[in-house]
């Protein structure tokens, strides 16, 4: 187990290297030059040598590869950059944004992950009956909406529509940040970003339910007549919530994907949202961390997906 | 690596299509499984052309496309505007078919970027073995490992607001499944009778793959790049939802629905919902057409899955 981790935290490194120098790479060939957004439109005011005196404080000045190892070197002693959209440390920025992210794509995975349990467990259950097809065919029309479009349409009803929640945003105008505020708030992003990430979990366990019906030991539980609450329950399920787990792990890209838009949507003022802002301002000190963060929750995601499947299933080996 | 009977863990590998098609795989069998699997090709088929006819004749043919009218503003939907008109009062019927011609060509001309980068990769990859090998597929990994929409991002910052960049943005992220597809591919080959016999008779690498691997992989790359166009499509909008992909007066289905958020908070929800049910019609039919197709190209793959 611990070589297992040890193992993957080694192959880690290379990857996000490699992500590193290539976002860095892309950076270095942008036309966008990032001495106009320190200046903004003072720059038609600023001096030749001015702009050469910033540019050389920036280190903008210094070859590419350089810059890269500066930059390297400046993550590995703790110091991330400063983020150019913000104009703060791209470590405060973090700080203060992270936290709502992981409570947003929390609750979202959470409530997608109980709500596929349950509807997958029931369309297997059920299947070839009405409950079945009506469920399947949503999973498959869901999984073709966009989020932002399932997040549009979920503003339009339950909020503007019915008028139970809010728009947007982590509070409303002018109140204190409360956790009822933000309870209130969080509900509606949340429940879109589970919703966006289900159809694929609903299928799945549904699909996986349906091979562990065919299993030995459910035969055997069946033959022994046992109810078929107990036989689908406690010993088809617990088979189908293996390869269940592999998927919640693999699915990390997809979650980032919603938190980015249904952060967008809901103005909630996650990392995810800043990944938007940074690109439109084409603040790359900022988006290099953010995609290095994301590729590392990707890792971390797949890790945890095998370290929970040797930990849950004594046949899977963790060496090889 | 953990080692898993048939589940494969690395992140990338549980692509939503590939699960989505296990599961249409299962439905898809038992009594009067092929006559259906035949129905919902032929609506899928139907579905998917009236919508390319409509959006390349509709826009075309109608007197004013685009015009923007101030006097008739976000107006509901009614006889005259089927779809309502938008926040600038241009007609939402002839704007959103227009969106989906923009979208599906930018759509398709990314796939065929990336199928044509995944399959030489692929190619390269399978057919060279050792060291390159490990390399371009240690490569891949990192492009899968992080998320796509992300790494579409960061090279659509690049060139803001060009056609090219948002193609280059969807091209570049998803080369990587077609790659390992074309790559196990070459691999199965590499060991057959057929490709044995030219190779001791004397053929070189570029003929061998010239001849006997290309041809074997291209249906596969085909499929593979088919499945790929929902995706494209999806990345395309989202893009230009986010206000960082095509150009805003270019009419694509995320431009509008850009321009629909701003409607919804003023209670035109049709000026996101049309449009929506456009794209979503129009992924749904390719992938369903891609799904049948997968099931006739890998047969195995059907049996396998059916259980």
């Amino acid at each position: 187990m611990a070589g297992l981790v040890a193992r993957r935290i080694v192959l880690a490194v290379p990857v996000l290297l490699f992500v590193s120098l290539a976002v860095f790479l892309l950076a270095a060939a942008s036309p966008f030059d990032p001495i106009h957004q320190y200046y903004g439109v003072q720059i038609f005011d600023a001096s030749a040598a001015d702009v050469a005196r910033v540019r050389q404080q920036l280190g903008l000045d210094r070859p590419v590869p350089l810059r890269f190892l500066d930059w390297l070197g400046g993550v590995l002693s703790g110091d991330l950059g400063v983020s150019r959209s913000m104009r703060r440390p791209v470590a405060d920025v973090l700080a203060e944004r992270l936290p709502w992210t992981l409570l947003l794509a929390g609750c979202g995975l959470a409530l997608a992950v109980v709500f596929s349990l349950f509807v997958g467990t029931l369309a297997a259950w059920r299947q070839g009956g009405w409950l079945d097809r009506l469920i399947t065919a949503l999973g498959h029309a869901l999984e073709g909406i966009p989020p932002f479009v399932v997040a549009l349409l979920a503003i339009a009803s339950f909020s503007l529509g019915l008028g139970w929640l809010p728009v947007a945003g982590l509070t409303d105008a002018g109140s204190a940040l409360g956790p009822a505020q933000v309870a209130e708030h969080l509900v509606l992003p949340a429940a879109v970003l589970g919703l966006s990430q289900s159809p694929w979990l609903v299928l799945h366990v549904r699909q996986s339910l349906l091979a562990a019906f065919t299993e030995d030991h459910v035969t055997g539980a069946r033959a022994r007549g046992l109810r078929e609450r107990v036989v689908v329950l406690r010993h088809a399920l617990p088979t189908a919530l293996l390869p269940f787990v592999t998927l919640i792990g693999a699915r990390v890209p997809e979650l980032v994907t919603g938190a980015v838009l249904v952060e967008e949507v809901f103005s909630w003022p996650g990392v995810a949202s800043a990944v938007v802002t940074a690109a439109r301002a084409a603040d790359y000190p900022l988006l290099t961390v953010l995609t290095l963060l994301a590729t590392a929750a990707v890792l971390l995601g797949s890790l945890l997906a095998d370290v929970a499947a040797v930990l849950l299933d004594p046949r899977v080996s963790a060496d090889g | 690596m953990v080692e898993l009977d048939s589940h494969d863990t690395t992140a990338g590998e549980h692509r939503s299509w590939r699960s989505a098609a296990r599961v249409r795989a299962g439905t898809a069998r038992g009594t009067g499984g092929a006559a259906r699997a035949r129905l919902r090709l032929g609506a899928a088929v139907s579905v998917l052309a009236l919508l390319v006819l409509a959006a390349l004749l509709v826009p075309t043919l109608s007197s004013a496309p685009g015009t923007v009218d101030y006097q008739a503003v976000r107006l509901s939907p009614g006889p005259e505007h089927p779809f309502g008109t938008d926040t600038s009062g241009r007609d939402l019927f002839v704007r959103s078919l227009a969106g989906l011609r923009v979208s599906l060509l930018v759509a398709v001309v990314s796939t065929a970027v990336s199928a044509l980068l995944g399959t030489a990769v692929g190619a390269v990859s399978g057919s060279l073995g050792g060291w390159a090998d490990r390399l371009l597929m240690r490569v891949v990994d990192a492009v899968n490992a992080v998320p796509h929409l992300l790494l579409g991002i960061v090279i659509v910052a690049l060139y803001q607001g060009t056609v090219l960049a948002v193609v280059l943005s969807i091209g570049l992220t998803h080369w990587a499944t077609v790659a390992r597809v074309v790559r196990s591919e070459v691999l199965g080959l590499r060991n057959r009778p057929y490709v044995d016999a030219a190779v001791s008779s004397g053929a070189g690498r570029w003929w061998v793959l010239r001849k006997h691997l290309l041809p074997a992989i291209v249906p596969q790359a085909a499929l593979s790049a088919v499945l790929l166009v929902p995706h494209a499509v999806f990345h395309e909008t989202a893009l230009s939802f986010l206000g960082l992909g095509l150009p805003p007066h270019l009419a694509s289905i995320g431009n509008i629905l850009s321009d629909g958020r701003e409607g919804v908070l003023l209670g035109a929800w049709w000026i996101v919902a049309f449009p929506a049910a456009l794209l979503v019609a129009t992924t749904l039919s390719v992938s369903g057409i891609a799904a049948v197709w997968r099931d006739r190209v890998v047969p195995t793959r059907r049996s396998e899955l059916a259980l």
